[in-house]
């Protein structure tokens, strides 16, 4: 792939979606609201095709079509209304602090999901794909797991804090590398962080069958991270909200500030807009691939750290679960923007969180949230599709 | 005396590191024989049975590794004199060594045991035919000016859908189509969003691939695992001997006993580089790929032929996918490609953009995989995550080590806007 091409594909994203203004006054804001919409009524659609009573009633839709309509309905609300339950609120629920542990659960999900989406914005905005979350998030848990599990001689605060920065710097070493990588022979990043991500699965694997295995356990899995290492906890024992919620916040601030304010920052985007001209204007170009992917790769194992040291508690083969892949949809869908980011991440966590609900309720695959999650960004990505779908004017653009 | 320029030191700099290597697998090597075995079993598949048979050759294990450590020692001072005297080493002399240095490991490894050379090349084959599908996906796509990252995807969607239709018809052939055009679907959706409606091709590439992903797993948790006798039963694709070519030594029975996706696998690399370098039709497309204002302006329908390069690729994809289910006889499971789109496409740069050195690459990349299977039957002491990663790690070295920065289609990636 040619330097050209990675000119071209940053460039198309920056142009069109910067003036949040201008997509206000026409009409543009909507988008993203119907796109959800649209890819919820695709689920839907999958949901009623998958659900029994819908096939068993299809067999006599035209002697009693009642009965497979309403057999649709019924799938497709409880699908839905469980979804809204293990993510929002849950009305089932004795009293309000019941009720209210779905939303915190959403809140605990997006966590990692939002701080890992914003280290792939980042690499985006700066013209770099970077697909390697999953292993710098791997990295970067393994990294806090070291310091919490072996060096247990500091005092409370210390201890916590050290092993955060340990993540922090696994994630950024182990993205760094690709951007190092990038600059001296100029591999291609998005194939190097992919075999990353395998590489780093497997390495953690061995990791947790030998020196990092917990001596009693059957699973591949550490011994459990001692408490003076964890995130606090925000909400008390009975919520999963930790310390971590308020870390992404944080950094949402810091990924504006650095992005919009910082002459670092500045920098990274020249690379993104046009990495010749940047040359030009006396861009380091081979440090800031180093930097970018540092960067980005800090973030994501910031991300594993919350998932150690602040949910799960130990490390296991699962502590990336889907959050690479989750990061790069809420990085699109958030069009790399912090703030974007954040809400995006808000969403897709609550998607998890809501689908654990929706596959013990209503046995509905988990999976489905991987097609919805798609869905949106195809559709926030392709705005004519969405308004051809609601009967919507073409926009202004699309007319002249 | 000429300046030395940095990237022509970079040959030798590897060889002597690979050298060093071969030195050290020489010092520590175990004292016992290796059997080479080079023809197949006799009670293997091929039925046909081979013109002629080679005597199994025994070696000590430490000698061949002095010996290979002498021949790379050798390549290595040629490689340095070469690059310090200002030649250009022939590419062979890389090549060469590359075996040597695999064959020395693989004895070492296969100490106290038999290696059987046929059986190696099977086994590398079988892992190469969906990459090498994969990568020509990935030729026809990005010739013609538009990025595939979606190769994983349309791989997937092939073994699915091929699984699925062929066990429903009871028939391999109806689910070898099925999967083409499950293939040619996903390239068509990839082609919709990053022509018409200008969405960026690594972007629509990626979330296709989570799309397939998630899809599939769907499917596959609602009702193919519970009726898997329905759905998910495919009945296997008969492989038959070329009559002549079977009865070649050690190359017949591993290329030309077969199943028919292998055959047509030949006859897709052969056919995707004639089309591509012989043909008016590949003049056009290659046109369209690296400048398509100028194949517009001489009135070559760039949209119509990207939309039809993309989706002949993704067909092949497709049927690169239904080696992972009917090929093999095996049911479709979750995420059955695991990695292998990505892979093609690193076969695909490295092989530059070109059909036959793709389908090498492709070849190289299933040798790799292919080890930790063989590797593991002979109860090797290195840890299997260790062989799991090889094929990733290679691909790394590879990509970062040999192949540096590559230009490919100068118009991939790009948008055309007709105006």
């Amino acid at each position: 792939m040619s330097d050209k091409m990675k000119t071209q594909k940053t460039e198309a994203p920056v142009g069109r979606f910067s003036g949040l203004a201008r997509e206000l006054f026409t009409g543009n804001a909507l988008i993203p609201v119907l796109a959800v919409l649209a890819s919820f009524l695709v689920g839907g659609i999958l949901i009623a095709l998958s659900n029994e009573n819908v096939q068993a009633t299809a067999g006599y839709f035209f002697a009693r079509p009642g009965d497979m309509l309403s057999a649709i309905w019924q799938s497709v609300f409880g699908a839905y209304d469980a979804l809204f339950r293990g993510s929002i609120y849950n009305y089932h629920a004795d009293n309000f602090g019941d009720g209210i542990l779905s939303l915190t659960q959403t809140l605990a999900y997006s966590t990692p999901i939002t701080i890992a989406g914003l280290g792939l914005a980042v690499a985006f905005r700066s013209g770099l794909f970077n697909i390697g979350g999953t292993g710098q998030i791997i990295v970067g848990a393994v990294g806090s797991t070291i310091i919490a599990l072996y060096v247990p001689i500091w005092p409370g605060p210390l201890h916590f804090l050290v092993a955060v920065l340990a993540g922090i710097l696994g994630g950024a070493l182990f993205g760094g590398f690709v951007g190092f990588l990038k600059a001296t022979t100029g591999a291609n990043e998005v194939i190097v962080t992919i075999m990353f991500n395998y590489i780093a699965v497997y390495l953690l694997h061995y990791s947790l069958t030998s020196w990092l295995k917990a001596p009693l356990a059957s699973n591949p899995q550490s011994s459990p991270i001692p408490q003076d290492a964890l995130y606090p906890s925000l909400a008390g024992p009975d919520y999963p909200l930790h310390l971590g919620f308020i870390v992404m916040l944080l950094a949402v601030a810091a990924v504006w500030w650095l992005m919009n304010r910082s002459s670092v920052g500045f920098h990274f985007r020249a690379l993104g807009h046009n990495p010749s001209a940047s040359k030009v204007a006396g861009v380091n170009i081979g440090r800031t691939y180093f930097l970018v992917m540092a960067v980005s790769g800090a973030l994501a194992g910031l991300a594993g750290t919350s998932q150690i040291l602040g949910t799960e508690k130990y490390l296991g083969t699962g502590v990336a679960a889907t959050y690479g892949f989750d990061a790069i949809t809420v990085a699109l869908l958030g069009r790399s923007n912090p703030v974007g980011v954040l809400a995006a991440g808000i969403l897709f966590g609550g998607l998890r969180a809501g689908a654990v609900t929706m596959q013990a309720n209503q046995n509905v695959p988990i999976d489905i949230v991987y097609v919805v999650q798609s869905m949106i960004v195809l559709f926030i990505a392709a705005p004519p599709l969405v308004r051809s779908i609601f009967f919507m004017p073409k926009s202004k653009e699309a007319r002249a | 005396m000429k300046t030395l320029k940095r990237g022509a030191i970079r040959v030798p700099i590897i060889l002597s590191v690979l050298t060093l290597i071969t030195l050290w697998v020489a010092a520590i090597a175990p004292g016992g024989e290796t059997t080479i075995q080079i023809n197949s079993n006799a009670t293997a598949t091929g039925a046909a049975g081979e013109a002629f048979r080679f005597a199994n050759i025994i070696t000590s294990t430490a000698f061949s590794a002095w010996l290979t450590f002498g021949l790379t020692l050798l390549a290595t001072a040629l490689a340095w004199w070469f690059a310090l005297t200002g030649r250009v080493a022939s590419r062979w002399l890389s090549i060469g060594f590359g075996v040597v240095f695999v064959f020395n490991i693989l004895i070492s490894l296969f100490n106290g045991q038999t290696m059987t050379i046929t059986a190696l090349l099977h086994g590398s084959l079988s892992l190469a035919v969906p990459l090498i599908f994969g990568s020509l996906a990935g030729v026809l796509s990005e010739r013609v000016g538009l990025v595939n990252i979606a190769i994983e995807g349309q791989l997937l969607a092939g073994a699915f859908v091929s699984a699925m239709v062929a066990t429903l018809v009871q028939n391999p052939w109806v689910g070898l189509i099925g999967a083409m055009v499950a293939g040619a679907f996903v390239s068509w959706l990839l082609a919709v969003f990053a022509i018409r409606y200008v969405v960026d091709q690594i972007i629509i590439g990626v979330v296709l691939n989570v799309l397939v992903i998630g899809l599939t797993n769907f499917m596959f948790s609602t009702f193919m695992s519970a009726n898997s006798q329905v759905f998910n039963a495919p009945p296997r694709l008969p492989s038959f001997d070329v009559p002549g070519l079977a009865q070649i030594p050690v190359i017949g029975p591993v290329f030309f006993s077969q199943t028919p996706i292998v055959y047509l696998m030949y006859v897709a690399v052969i056919g995707v580089w004639f089309a591509l370098y012989k043909t008016r039709w590949g003049l056009r497309l290659r046109a369209v790929g690296e400048y398509p204002k100028a194949a517009d302006t001489v009135g070559i329908k760039v949209y119509a032929t990207r939309y039809r390069s993309v989706m002949i690729g993704g067909a092949l994809a497709g049927l690169g996918g239904a080696f992972f289910t009917i090929g093999q006889s095996l049911a479709f499971g979750k995420e059955m490609t695991n990695g292998a789109g990505y892979i093609a496409l690193a076969a695909l740069i490295f092989g530059r953009w070109n059909p036959i050195y793709a389908a090498f690459a492709g070849l190289l990349f299933g040798f790799a995989e292919n080890l930790q299977y063989s590797l593991s039957t002979v109860g090797s002491h290195v840890p299997s995550d260790f062989l799991l990663m090889l094929p990733y790690v290679l691909t790394v070295v590879l990509v970062a080590g040999l192949v540096g920065k590559v230009t490919g289609p100068a118009a991939a990636g790009k948008a055309y806007i007709k105006s």
